[in-house]
Order: structure tokens, then C-alpha cells, then sequence
């Protein structure tokens, strides 16, 4: 299990967060580009192996939103995102 | 009883034989001694079969020792009964009752050993093979029977399981010389460290150990390094604890069980190490040979501990197998059980005798370049061995040696799972022709054993580097500590010479490779001709090392065997990627206290104990709230409640418990924005007190909730959403906020328990309330459809919504919640002049399909958007964006005709059709046009009535169609979704 950071509590248990997926672009940049874009933007994921962003929330915590770069081959988390 | 404790020696071991213990296994009384365990009890008192083999049934002794010991499985009766538990590793306690498993109809008798003598017919792959025609289901009941482990137990345990965390610089597993000596560096430079071991008593191969530190019995120095680990408070000390799984995060489960399982059967840690360091040591290799598995064929350290730790004597004349020096170490023991050495077989032909047996033994027969390969049995015990040997000219000879006792040495196996486990990879050392760790990947270190170091000194010294190593990678600096001086018979000059199996080939005759899994030599043969010669795939076509064993004592072998049959070195075999759980793990460990209700607790309203005191039936509402499903009274059926329930509120008044609704404050400049994007509908130009019915769509363009927002004030809204999706919006909404559009100047809070909500609806619903001591204007001017007012009533302080979930005149009057009991009866009783009705969700159902109200999860079941549902008016064409504007016009662009939203009216009027029923043509070939969502008995109408979806169904109504229930077609007529009150008239009283 990972020891997650969270930018207001610290060092905490991966049960008390929730991964909410990659970090996309906001869906204000593809609401009004073509049909295909839009489906692709919605439905297609990366599902990279390697270091990927995500969003994470502290949600049975502080419920902090944040992202953090994960290695999905190994687990190591990068970095914690401090500024969200 | 004079068989009792019969192969007790007089002297040794280190047991307590003040405190006898009784205790019975199989139905008889036995008496053991307290630092026994169940296996060295039964040893003791001559009891040979433990348990009957997994596949062929065959009787099966002690083996080997601790969880190595894999056919050593019985079954705990009691109150915390258990099956699958080793004897080799249970302590012995007062009335302990255990019996074995997988025998029928006893251990002596066993009908499934007619498996063995019919074994041909059960090859590797025979379920495979066999079970296929014509479906597996219905052999399984026999073949569950016959194969399997342990029954389980009827009934929970008495007992408790806990699950608990914890957090150390460095985790030292497995308390053997390496690891006591790697704990006590860290410990001693100051480091938070824990050790844990799973037997009773730390020590490792210590404790059976003739070896001397610092001068003194290795046990001496065993209870000083404890103690002094102990003494220290940043030291946590777990025995009788497996390390089971070593997870990513450098995070190691470990249970810890309680020695006599009582109040507490075992407690599951899960511990965050910054450094792991594993001295989990070794395990004696068995040699595979014809008839290995017979009782009495036993691993020299499972003999060596039955005399040193158990004062046990196995046997009376024993024949000594072995391919490497550590086996000799057992000479001193033998002697000291007055156990007779017939002759000791060494597949090795140079060995230097005098250095490995020392002078006094030269009397012994010692063959040399020889191998045991047939064991001789009588009854369920060995009588003796057939050997295999070349005499001084080469020539082959072959012989019989009597004997009840056979030790076996096959090398040693480092204990190299949970290495594998934390991904790190594994090399094959020639060396001591294993398999030893490589490359860590996580935070991992290795000490002793478990790196190919056989000797104690070496281990010591490797448990000082290891410790230091890890403490310097956190920045710790060690403290001196001197390795202690190892004298007397340390197998510093431990040699093996790999020996896979022998190969007599004898028909009919079984070589064992894994005894848990009962796979053969035989049956890995047959695999690779069969084409399985790859290591993963062999491994889960022959089963070896899958079962109990875990690659304790079967992969190795199994992997030389197979190296040997392809021609080729092991490490081209490979290993197979090990998995926790190292030992077996009881479920309730890794749940800890979280059973049951606790997982997910139910929420109550604060009225909850009124309904039940009113015969309110108790449903489940979503969200793990309970509210009242209908009120019963006495000599009345759940139909006739729900029938008068419907009444009170369409004739006079009635009051339901909304507690459960979802509530969320939005505050913030761009709440209206917010809103404007959540919902289909245009939220713009909301004045305070005024509320809108929205429906909210996913970013797929469908309909995911639907609820009421109220704007309170100048700059705060109150939106509500369905009982059970609230946790959902609650998500979609803190994504949506934080993550999607985080520009949007937003802060929601869920209210949803913080407010009591007592909803009172019908025809007098006004009057009633008008009576009632208020503040509140009530009348249709001040307070209409819709609306909202903040008030008092009872000097209690409420906001009173206009919503109709019933199409009855309705007041929803929310409070905090520490006022909802005392609000809920106080309107009960103003309410007795009306005859005020509690009315619980069954009848909320029936009012809710007479207006044709929506229903989460009934007609709103994932894929409808909506137009399908006729609320394609709320839709709103001004706005540019909301969420699943452009994904539902996507789909509607090439999917114009959809399942929609109709009423239906059975033909037979009384007939009540199953929620779900398809609706299709008569031609059984034909597609499903769809579905019946809801059908309920309409007191108002005197009729049964449904809702459902049907392809295209607007434009079909006044059709006869056909709904299926349970096979049966049955009639319906399309109509309109709405049965009553079309106008909506009752409703905006």
C-alpha cells in the first residue's frame, strides 16, 4: 500500500484517498472542437506505463484535491503537488 | 496410559515437564507438555500419521519443521474452530481438541487411498482433462469431497481479529542469529525498529542449535539479545507473527496470532518500513526419491529439533540421506536420542570423512556416490531403504538397510519469497545450487541465510554490514556493536552437490516433489512431454508449489527436475514470481474489525426510533440509510398499510421522514454559473425563496440525479439530490469544482444529516399546519409551489420547502436534526385532528408512479438522457454549455429513436407485473422494445398502473404491447406517463 502525500495532512494511507485519473486538459479546450475530438477527449485513455500526472483527492480525509506523478510500472510516487 | 510420551526422551528439550497439558486429537486423550507443540506432542506419543495427502490420500507424518512442515494440516475444534492450521506450528495448550483433515472415514482407514491404488487414472491435469464433458458443476460436489483441506467451520469464531498499522525506520523479519544480530545494530543505534519471527520463540535455527556463542549455549545468548532488544522502548518485538505479503510502498503485512486463540485469534499488521531488512534464513530441501513421503522420513533439521527443542527421539534406527556437509551436524543428536545410525548415504563421492563425521563416529557404514531410492514401508511407517551404490571397482550394487527413521537432507533453500514478493529479482548460485536474491527494488536488504550464507558466524557478520547499510541509507550512523565468537559444530564448510531425484523408475511407485500438492516426479515428466515446459505454465498445470507450499520445499527440486528432463541449468528454468500469502491467512485477519455493519455503517434519521415504535417496517434507502418502508398495524397486510398510507395523503394528510435527501450549500460569486452547467435547465434570474426542479446529466450526456435547488438567500443555494446518489453528486461535484472548471469562485458543503426533514403532504396539509404555533405565513400568496421561508415553529427553528413528491400540496420542513424528533412529534400531534397518517417509501412509490415522477434507478437507469424521458423542456436551448450538452447531441445525431418514457395500463386490471419485465413482441425471436420500471396498485385509480420504457413509445401510445414476466406474455396498453392530476393542479394548492 502507498504512503501518499497530501499537501494539508502529510503522509497518509492510500485507503483514504481516492484517484480520480489522469490529468487531462480542461474540458473547456475541447468542448467545442470536432465530434471526434470531443469522443476522443471523453473515452480514449492513455493508460500509460511510466511516470503518468493524477489527480488525487485526500477524500476521507481533508478532502484536498491535488496532483501527484505516479510510476505505474513500479508505484513510486515522484512528487506531491503543492500548490492546489 | 502407557503409551503416553512413549518417544519422550528422559532428559532435554525445552519443555516445561512440570505443566502437563492435556488434549486429544482424533476422538483420543493424549497428555504433551507446555512448549510443546501439536506436533511434537503427537511425535512424543508415538502418533506416526498426522493427516492423509491432498490427491492420493496416502498417510502423511511430521516432516519437516515449522510452516515448511506443509502435510503436517489438522483442524481446530472449538469455538474459534479452524481448519488448515499446522501442528508443526501450533503451541500446545490445556484441552487443546484437534483432528485431521482430509481423511474418511478416519486417519487409519481412509476410503480416498483407494485414489492411490487406482492412482493411473489421476495424472497432472486429470480435473482438466476429465471434468470437462459434460460441465464440471456436476462433479464438483465429489470431487470437493474428496479433495480439499479442512471443513469449514459452521459458525463465526467466538474470538476477535484486529487490524492495526504501524510505521519503523527499519523491520527486521525473521528472528534467527542474522536477524536478532541485524535488529539489535539498528536498535542500538537508535533507529525505531521492529522484529518479528514467525514462531513462538525467536531464535531461528538457534534454538535447536549445538553451536556456542561468546562461550555459551546459543540459547543463552537467544533470551540476552531479547531481552536486551526488549528493554529498549523503540524496539517492538512480534513473535508467533508470519510476515505474509510484502506490498509496494515498502509496506509488509504481518499476522500475528494469539498462542492459545481466545478473545483475540490474530491481529493483522500492516507496517511502513523505511528500510526492510529480510533474514528469513533457509529451509531444508527434501531429496526426492521413491516413496518419500512415507512417516518416518524426516529433514535433518526437523529431526535435530525434535531431539534438541522437543526431547523427542523420532525413531530407533535411522539411515542418514544426504548431498552436502550440514546433514552431519546431526550426528551429536542421534547419539543423544540413542537413535542408531544404520549407515549414512552421501550422493557425493569425494567427501573428507574425517573432517565431516570426526573420530568418533568412524565405526558408522558411510556409502559414498550413493542414493537412497526406494523406501521400503510396513504398515504407515518406513521399515527400511533400498540403496543404490558403486563399490570401490565401480560396479553398481544395490541393497536393503533396515531402519524406522530416514533423514534427509537435500541442501538448504533460501526463504526467498517475500524478496520475489517486493519485485525484487532472484539468481541461481551454483554455490548452494538455489535460488538467492539479486536486485532489491524497494527498500530491501538481505541478511544471513537468505543470502547463501549457511554458517552462523557468516550470518552474524552479515546481519552487522546489512544493519549498518540500511541505517546509513536514513541518514543513521551505527554504533559499535561486537559480532559475538561461534564455536562448536558450525557448518562453516557447507557443501552440496545438487541431487534432483533418483531415478530407479519403479512402476506404480511414487517420487514426491510437492508433498502439500501431491505432484510426482512422474507428473512433471508427463507435463513437459505433454508440452508445458515452461516454468509458469508447469507450475499451474502440475500445481507444484501452488498449494500449502508456496515454493517452501517443492520448487527447487521441482525447477532441477525439469532443468534435468530439458537439458538445460536451472537458472534457465527460472522461478516463478512468488505471491502472498507466504503462510495462509485467515480472512478475518486481513478484515480486522471491519465486519459487517461496521464496513458500512447504516445511517438512521433522527426520528428513526418513533418509526420503529409505530411498526414502521425498515427499508434500505440508498446510501446506506434506512427510513420506514410502511407503517403496519395490527391484522393488517403489508398491502392494506400501503393502501391506507396512499389514502391519508390524497384525502386528508400524511407525513414521511425525507430526512435522507441529499443537501448541498453552494455559496460563491459563480454559483449561478455552477448551476447553469450542472443542470440541463437554465438556473439564471433565481430570486431568494424561489426554486427550480433540475435534472443533472454526466459528461456522457445522460441523466445522472435529479433534485430540487432553492436559492435561500442573497448568496446562498440549497440543492438537493436523491437519497442514494448523493455520495455520488458529492464526488461529481468536488471534481468538478477542484478539477474540470477550477476558475469557478464555488464552495460546497454537504448538509445532508445535518438537517431533519418531515414532509407533510396532502389536501389539508395547510389547514393542519395552520394550527400549528408558527410564524410561518402557510398561505398559497406568501408561500407558493416552489418556494422557500425561514420560520419557527414550536419555538423550533425551520426552513419550510414547497416541493411535491406525491402530487399532493406539501410542505417539506426541515430542521437541524436535533430537533427532528421533538418537530416530527409535535406535528404528529397537531396533526391528530387531521388524522395525520405516517407514510413510509412503499407508498411514496405509488404516489410518485401516479404522477409519473422520475425515480432514480428505476426509470433513470444509466442510459436514458432527457428527452427519452420527456423532459426534453428542460433542456435548455439559450445556454452554450452544460455537462452532456454535446455528447447527448452527438448520440441523438445518429440514435433519433430511443427507449422512451411511457405509462402503461395492464389489461387485466388487477394484474401486477414484475419491475423489470421486458417488453417484446410475441415472436420470442424478436429484440426487447424495452421494459416495465415500475407497476403498483393504485388505490385512487382502483386499477394497476406501470411506468416503462418503450422504443419510440410517445408515438406509440394507445398500442397493445407485451411485457414478459417470468415467461408469461401479458397485455398493456401505452399511455401517457402521468395517471393523475394531469394538470398538476393539486400539487400548486
Amino acid at each position: 500500500m502507498l504512503l501518499i502525500h497530501c499537501p494539508w495532512c502529510g503522509l497518509r494511507a492510500e485507503t483514504e484517498f481516492r484517484c480520480a485519473g489522469p490529468v487531462k486538459p480542461p474540458r473547456s479546450e475541447f468542448i467545442d472542437k470536432s465530434d471526434e475530438a470531443w469522443l476522443e477527449y471523453l473515452y480514449q485513455a492513455d493508460n500509460r506505463r511510466g511516470i503518468l500526472e493524477e489527480y488525487w483527492c485526500h477524500e476521507k480525509g481533508c478532502g484536498e484535491w491535488f496532483k501527484l506523478r505516479r510510476d505505474t510500472a513500479t508505484h513510486e510516487i515522484m512528487d506531491g503537488d503543492t500548490d492546489s | 496410559m502407557s503409551r503416553a510420551n512413549s518417544k519422550r526422551l528422559e532428559f532435554g528439550g525445552y519443555i516445561d515437564r512440570t505443566q502437563s497439558l492435556q488434549f486429544k486429537f482424533n476422538g483420543r486423550d493424549y497428555v504433551g507438555f507446555q512448549g510443546d507443540t501439536l506436533a511434537s506432542a503427537l511425535m512424543a506419543n508415538g502418533v506416526n500419521v498426522l493427516s492423509r495427502s491432498f490427491k492420493y490420500h496416502r498417510p502423511r507424518g511430521i516432516q519437516n519443521r515449522g510452516y515448511a512442515d506443509v502435510t503436517s494440516l489438522i483442524q481446530i475444534a472449538g469455538i474459534n474452530e479452524s481448519p488448515n492450521i499446522l501442528a508443526s506450528v501450533q503451541p500446545l495448550y490445556e484441552g487443546l481438541e484437534a483432528s485431521s483433515v482430509n481423511c474418511w472415514p478416519s486417519v487409519s482407514f481412509d476410503i480416498g487411498s483407494i485414489f492411490g491404488a487406482f492412482s493411473p487414472i489421476l495424472p497432472v491435469g486429470f480435473y482438466y482433462k476429465t471434468f470437462m464433458w459434460p460441465n464440471w458443476h456436476a462433479f464438483e460436489p465429489l470431487i470437493r469431497r474428496a479433495a480439499g483441506f479442512g471443513k469449514a467451520p459452521r459458525r463465526a469464531p467466538a474470538g476477535q481479529f484486529l487490524s492495526r498499522f504501524d510505521h519503523c525506520d527499519i523491520l527486521v523479519i525473521g528472528a534467527g542469529p542474522a536477524g536478532l544480530m541485524a535488529a539489535l545494530t539498528a536498535a542500538k543505534s537508535g533507529a525505531r525498529t521492529m522484529i518479528v519471527d514467525e514462531m513462538t520463540q525467536p531464535g531461528g535455527s538457534l534454538l535447536y542449535s549445538k553451536s556456542e556463542l561468546e562461550g555459551r549455549f546459543a540459547i543463552d545468548w537467544i533470551a540476552r539479545t531479547v531481552d536486551e532488544l526488549k528493554s529498549m522502548d523503540h524496539v517492538t518485538c512480534l513473535w508467533n507473527s508470519t510476515a505474509w505479503g510484502y506490498q509496494e510502498g515498502n509496506m509488509v503485512c504481518v499476522s500475528e496470532r494469539a498462542p492459545i486463540p481466545e478473545e483475540l485469534i490474530s491481529r493483522n499488521w500492516k507496517i511502513w518500513a523505511k528500510q526492510v531488512i529480510l533474514a528469513t534464513g533457509a529451509i531444508e530441501r527434501p531429496i526426492v526419491f521413491e516413496n518419500n513421503d512415507v512417516p518416518g522420513v524426516m529433514l535433518c533439521s526437523a529431526v535435530m529439533e525434535a531431539v534438541q527443542t522437543y526431547g523427542v527421539a523420532p525413531g530407533t534406527r535411522a539411515v542418514l540421506f544426504t548431498n552436502n556437509s550440514s546433514a552431519y551436524e546431526i550426528l551429536p543428536y542421534l547419539r543423544a536420542a540413542d537413535i542408531e545410525l544404520a549407515a549414512i548415504v552421501d550422493t557425493r563421492s569425494d567427501v573428507e570423512l574425517d573432517t565431516v563425521i570426526g573420530k568418533d563416529n568412524s565405526s558408522v557404514e558411510v556409502l559414498l556416490g550413493a542414493s537412497i531410492q526406494l523406501v521400503i514401508r510396513a504398515g504407515k511407517r518406513v521399515k527400511g531403504v533400498v540403496v543404490h551404490a558403486q563399490d570401490s571397482s565401480g560396479k553398481e550394487k544395490k541393497g536393503k538397510i533396515e531402519c524406522d527413521l530416514v533423514c534427509v537432507s537435500g541442501g538448504w533453500n533460501p526463504s526467498v519469497h517475500l524478496f520475489s514478493q517486493s519485485r525484487g529479482t532472484l539468481r541461481y548460485d551454483d554455490n548452494i545450487a538455489s535460488f538467492v536474491p539479486d536486485q532489491a527494488v524497494q527498500a530491501t536488504h538481505c541478511a544471513g541465510a537468505i543470502t547463501g550464507e549457511m554458517s552462523v558466524a557468516g550470518c552474524l557478520k552479515s546481519a552487522v554490514n546489512t544493519g549498518s547499510k540500511a541505517l546509513s541509507r536514513i541518514g543513521i550512523q551505527a554504533a559499535p556493536i561486537s559480532i559475538p565468537e561461534v564455536s562448536n559444530g558450525d557448518h562453516t564448510d557447507y557443501q552440496v552437490d545438487p541431487f534432483w531425484s533418483s531415478t530407479a523408475g519403479y512402476k506404480r511407485v511414487k517420487a514426491f516433489v510437492d508433498f502439500a500438492g501431491d505432484v510426482t516426479v512422474f507428473d512433471l515428466k508427463l507435463a513437459i512431454q505433454e508440452g508445458f515446459d515452461e516454468i509458469e505454465h508447469l507450475k499451474r498445470y502440475t500445481t507444484t508449489g501452488m498449494g500449502l507450499d508456496q515454493g517452501k520445499t517443492a520448487n527447487v527440486n521441482a525447477i532441477g527436475i525439469i532443468a534435468f528432463h530439458l537439458d538445460c541449468h536451472p537458472s534457465e528454468v527460472g522461478t516463478t514470481t512468488f505471491r502472498p500469502p507466504y503462510t495462509p491467512v485467515e480472512f478475518g485477519s486481513i478484515a480486522g474489525s471491519q465486519t459487517g455493519d461496521v464496513v458500512l455503517p447504516y445511517r438512521h434519521t433522527p426520528m428513526t426510533d418513533w418509526h420503529r415504535a409505530h411498526g414502521a417496517v425498515m427499508y434500505e434507502a440508498g446510501a446506506r440509510w434506512r427510513r420506514p418502508g410502511y407503517y403496519q398495524m395490527e391484522g393488517e397486510s403489508m398491502n392494506e398499510a400501503i393502501n391506507r398510507e396512499c389514502y391519508a395523503v390524497r384525502n386528508h394528510v400524511g407525513i414521511y421522514d425525507g430526512s435522507p435527501l441529499g443537501k448541498f450549500i453552494i455559496r460563491g460569486e459563480d454559483t449561478e454559473k455552477l448551476l447553469n452547467l450542472i443542470y440541463t435547465n437554465s438556473f439564471s434570474g433565481l430570486k431568494p425563496g424561489q426554486g427550480k426542479y433540475g435534472l443533472m446529466l454526466n459528461e456522457e450526456g445522460l441523466v445522472f440525479d435529479d433534485g430540487v435547488t432553492f436559492r435561500i438567500d442573497d448568496d446562498q443555494y440549497l440543492l438537493s439530490c436523491s437519497t442514494g446518489g448523493a455520495p455520488a453528486v458529492e464526488r461529481k461535484l468536488d471534481k468538478f469544482i477542484n478539477v474540470e472548471c477550477p476558475e469557478l469562485n464555488v464552495i460546497i458543503t454537504p448538509v445532508t444529516s445535518q438537517w431533519a426533514n418531515a414532509t407533510v403532504c396532502g389536501p389539508l396539509a395547510r389547514q393542519m399546519l395552520q394550527s400549528t404555533e408558527s410564524d410561518i405565513d402557510w398561505s398559497r400568496e406568501v408561500l407558493p409551489f416552489m418556494h422557500v421561508v425561514e420560520g419557527i415553529i414550536a419555538g423550533m427553528p425551520v426552513r419550510v420547502f414547497r416541493v411535491s413528491f406525491t402530487g399532493e400540496l406539501s410542505y417539506e420542513i426541515n430542521t437541524p436534526s436535533r430537533y427532528g424528533l421533538k418537530l416530527w412529534r409535535y406535528l404528529i400531534e397537531v396533526g391528530q385532528n387531521w388524522d395525520i397518517c405516517p407514510v413510509g417509501s412503499e407508498a411514496n412509490h405509488v404516489l410518485r408512479v401516479e404522477k409519473g415522477f422520475l425515480s432514480l434507478a428505476h426509470e433513470v437507469d444509466g442510459i436514458v438522457d432527457p428527452i427519452d424521458l420527456g423532459h426534453g423542456w428542460m433542456v435548455s436551448r439559450n445556454k452554450n454549455d452544460f455537462i452532456g450538452k454535446r455528447s447527448m447531441e452527438i448520440r441523438r445525431q445518429s440514435q433519433p429513436i430511443r427507449q422512451e418514457l411511457i405509462g402503461l395500463l395492464p389489461k387485466d386490471s388487477n394484474q401486477l407485473i414484475s419491475e423489470g419485465a421486458p417488453i417484446a413482441p410475441e415472436d420470442k425471436q424478436a429484440l426487447s422494445e424495452g421494459f416495465v420500471s415500475a407497476c403498483v396498485w393504485s388505490g385512487v385509480l382502483e386499477r394497476t398502473i406501470a411506468l416503462g420504457l418503450l422504443t419510440d413509445g410517445r408515438s406509440r401510445i394507445g398500442e397493445t404491447v407485451l411485457a414478459w414476466d417470468q415467461g408469461e406474455p401479458l397485455s398493456l396498453e401505452v399511455t401517457r406517463p402521468i395517471f393523475y392530476d394531469a394538470e398538476g393542479i393539486r400539487l400548486r394548492m
